[in-house]
């Protein structure tokens, strides 16, 4: 839906502050950065994760007591999908070195790897292989890769200060080492990095980095990875992919190991048995359990199942207590709610401003402190501007990029988006977005050690799955680069514990049917089964005539 | 609501529907549409993927990303009383009144497998793994079925002339949802051959990045880990204190930009 005249009056507010603000852009005048104080202090005004409300402690498991998000916890105090007892474990229906659960990049780069190590590898995904955040993520992926004016040293101390100084040290230290290394990786594989004519990577800033850092494809960067590591995945003989078949439970064996996995088929409703090895959690993130009631820029299947597999076999959680809101998600049109407007259109050198067509934040700051700006912006200041269903948003002022860097920059630079909103009768070259922050990224996740080891021998954890490398807050462009590193280090490490670690021993789901000894005595009443596989959008009306949601016999 | 007589067409299945109930605020008022030939009133506001939500599908296949990304959600309409196939993707496309549509969540195309690391940027090695690109016959069909507006019969034109720079740009956009190869009179996998292409392209045409061997090496022969392993021991306040003060580049600083203190690149 195009702009309705109501909104077109007051985008005429923001033409009229444009060209001194891109004459401030020229002379390289910056909206004032926040101090390390006023971060602080706007955070803890604004951001949805130090709102008291709508969280609440753990009543059970390894990390009981542990306050979080209300929707963490009601998936975490959730009954199995089955009951053990009716599970046969004595045939595995399929045997394997290494299980990975979860077909994005994470799993992907994973299979690769564990696959250059001689191993066999099943990947099991609950839609299709590629489906997953990774193929979403736009803006870039970071690494120092310019030795005149960057190092690891920098993104060190970026990625420190963007997640609170709360990250795991030897996980980052392991992130901005490897970064350079997975760059090359990819490149031989034929990802089409924007470069200049002479073959050096074209990079731009991120909110929070010193240098520009921000490797890309386009405003497609995630796709481009996404679609080539799965590319070549498919090549490999020795790599065999089963979709729509998401695990609803982790196996152990006897000795307490990890040995495989139980899989659920979507279609046929058949419950699989795979003993593996070695086993990779590399399920995602968690966005489309809409936490605090945000929308999400997540994929389908963002469901956190992984977490709850995790958890029940007895892997501590972290850094679940903060969740990313990413600062621009689209509100207008409708259609199109939640989606995700890349950094990278600030990076270019859109202005964010509010309806009075007036700058209210530096456009670089780290993502929370962005969306806390944003949030104080409409709820508290009331600067907004509403839409025509209600929502309320601000502009991100994109024209002012083909002023800045000439007639037709957003539309080589974005073609994904230009096109999405051209769709709707919006030129973004010519019109300003209008933005709001949205469920973006699951800061914490299960604790790993720098090789992707866990608690548990056996399980291996990389991706958004994973908590701890960007303590409570991940900067712009280091998801792309998380699942890359750690996957290809999970891949690595899992083949290696297969072929040399791993002990036989028969199967059990000992851990589910404690964990649901352990539910049980903390009154946790039985009415709701995890993990969630898929959100449900459907008509709440509609749900109340769809009365079969127990039943016997033959009908589904 | 009822279809106007002009509108009504022969494969109209006139099933049940329960009896409306109220609409969700700000989606507009009611419209049917049929999916998979069968009539649902849906908010004429919403995507195709949200109004079959609201009419209580639940989606296993044919969603994915609902950002138009991904190419799970491919879609082929028509509207009533016209003979021509529409296609768009169903979280991208806003439901119109008299919609006929269905998905097509997956299509058996071929894929040619290959050890990729031992292809030269030759187009012999596309022609030889993907023979059936020369059934082209030139009628554009795919490029009018590309929901992302690729031109997909000139990448695939583009490559029977050899030039796989110019394909795997034109392919770029490409989200590999199948539509171009189900109006494919040749039968050709176009979305598998681009991808080909296009990872030809990068790793063994384009000009490479030499800085990233130099770093890499640097990297891994433990150059900055002194540096590192300070920050790694250093106590909150004082990396506070570093986080502070490092040097920020400009936001409109050339490439050469170098800062200051060299100290730790």
């Amino acid at each position: 839906m195009p702009y309705t005249p109501e909104l077109r009056e007051l985008i005429k507010v923001v033409e009229k502050t444009r060209p001194e603000r891109v004459a401030r852009k020229k002379r390289g005048e910056e909206f004032l950065s926040m101090s390390l104080d006023e971060r602080d202090e706007i955070l803890k005004k604004y951001h949805p994760d130090y709102r008291q409300e709508g969280r609440r402690a753990l009543r059970v498991g390894v990390n009981k007591g542990y306050v979080i998000p209300d929707e963490f916890v009601d998936i975490l105090e959730a009954w199995s999908r089955v009951e053990p007892d009716k599970v046969d474990l004595s045939e595995p229906d399929v045997e394997t070195d290494v299980l990975i659960i979860g077909g994005g990049g994470a799993g992907t780069a994973a299979a690769i790897l564990a696959e250059e190590q001689g191993a066999r590898v099943v990947i099991a995904t609950k839609l299709r292989h590629g489906d997953a955040n990774t193929m979403m993520a736009e803006g870039g992926i970071q690494a120092a890769t310019k030795t005149d004016k960057d190092s690891p040293y920098y993104h060190y101390l970026d990625v420190m200060g963007g997640g609170h100084f709360k990250c795991d040290p030897e996980l980052v230290y392991t992130l901005v080492t490897q970064a350079p290394d997975v760059l090359q990786w990819l490149e031989g594989l034929g990802v089409m990095f924007s470069k200049y004519p002479d073959g050096r990577l074209q990079s731009i800033h991120g909110g929070g980095t010193s240098r520009k850092r921000m490797h890309y494809c386009g405003d497609v960067t995630g796709m481009e990875i996404m679609r080539t590591i799965r590319d070549e995945a498919r090549n490999r003989a020795n790599i065999t992919v089963v979709e729509f078949a998401p695990a609803v439970e982790l196996l152990l064996n006897e000795h307490g190991d990890c040995a495989g996995a139980l899989l659920y088929n979507l279609e046929t409703e058949e419950y699989i048995v795979v003993r593996a090895k070695s086993t990779i959690l590399a399920s995602g993130g968690a966005g489309r359990l809409h936490i605090q009631g945000f929308m999400t820029t997540n994929h389908y299947g963002a469901t956190a199942d992984g977490l709850v597999l995790g958890y029940r076999a007895g892997v501590e959680v972290s850094f679940l207590h903060t969740v990313q809101y990413h600062p621009t998600g689209a509100v207008y049109p409708e259609q199109v709610e939640g989606l995700l407007i890349t950094e990278k259109f600030r990076g270019a050198g859109a202005n964010l401003v509010n309806i009075n067509g007036d700058q209210f934040v530096n456009e670089r700051e780290p993502r929370d402190v962005e969306s806390a700006a944003c949030i104080r912006e409409c709820l508290d200041r009331k600067l907004g501007v509403t839409t025509p269903t209600g929502r309320v948003g601000i502009w991100l002022d994109s024209p002012m990029i083909d002023i800045l860097s000439g007639e037709g920059t957003v539309k080589r630079e974005f073609p994904g988006k230009h096109i999405l909103f051209q769709r709707h009768g919006i030129d973004i070259s010519k019109e300003p977005m209008l933005v709001y922050p949205t469920l973006h990224y699951q800061n914490g996740g299960l604790k790993i050690d720098s090789g992707c080891r866990t608690s548990v021998p056996g399980l291996f954890v990389a991706g958004e799955v994973a908590g701890g490398i960007h303590g409570e807050n991940r900067l712009m462009g280091n998801s792309l680069l998380d699942v890359v590193v750690f996957g290809r280090i999970a891949g690595r490490s899992a083949a290696i514990y297969a072929r040399e670690s791993s002990r036989e021993g028969k199967l059990t789901l000992d851990h589910v049917r404690a964990y649901h000894r352990e539910l049980k005595e903390a009154g946790v009443p039985a009415d709701c089964v995890a993990p969630m596989l898929l959100p449900d959008y459907t008509d709440p009306e509609i749900r109340k005539k769809q009365l079969t949601s127990h039943y016997f016999g033959t009908l589904r | 609501m009822s279809v106007p007589e002009e509108n009504k067409d022969s494969s109209t299945v006139e099933a049940p529907v329960a009896k409306k109930k109220g609409v969700p605020e700000g989606v507009g008022k009611l419209i049917p549409v049929y999916v998979m030939g069968k009539r649902y009133e849906v908010p004429e506001t919403l995507t195709i993927m949200k109004a079959m939500e609201y009419a209580g599908f639940k989606f296993i296949r044919g969603c994915g990303c609902r950002g138009g990304i991904c190419g799970a959600c491919a879609t082929v309409y028509r509207r009533a009383g016209d003979y021509r196939l529409r296609v768009g993707l169903a979280c991208q496309t806003v439901v119109e009144p008299n919609m006929y549509l269905t998905q097509i969540p997956f299509y058996p195309a071929n894929r040619a497998s290959c050890d990729f690391s031992q292809l030269t940027s030759s187009p012999e090695e596309i022609f030889k793994l993907y023979p059936e690109l020369f059934r082209c016959i030139a009628c554009n069909l795919c490029t009018k079925a590309c929901p992302m507006d690729v031109e997909v019969m000139d990448y695939i034109a583009a490559l029977k002339q050899g030039n796989i720079a110019r394909a795997a740009t034109l392919s770029f956009n490409c989200i590999q949802c199948g539509l171009c190869a189900s109006r494919c009179m040749g039968e050709l996998p176009q979305y598998h051959i681009a991808q080909l292409a296009r990872r030809i392209y990068g790793s063994k045409i384009a000009p490479q990045a030499e800085h990233l061997v130099e770093v890499a090496a640097a990297g891994s022969s433990g150059k900055y880990d002194a540096y590192l392993e300070a920050l790694m021991k250093m106590s909150e306040e004082e990396l506070r204190r570093l986080y502070q003060e490092r040097e920020m580049e400009p936001e409109i600083a050339p490439e050469d930009w170098v800062p200051n203190n060299k100290e730790y690149l």
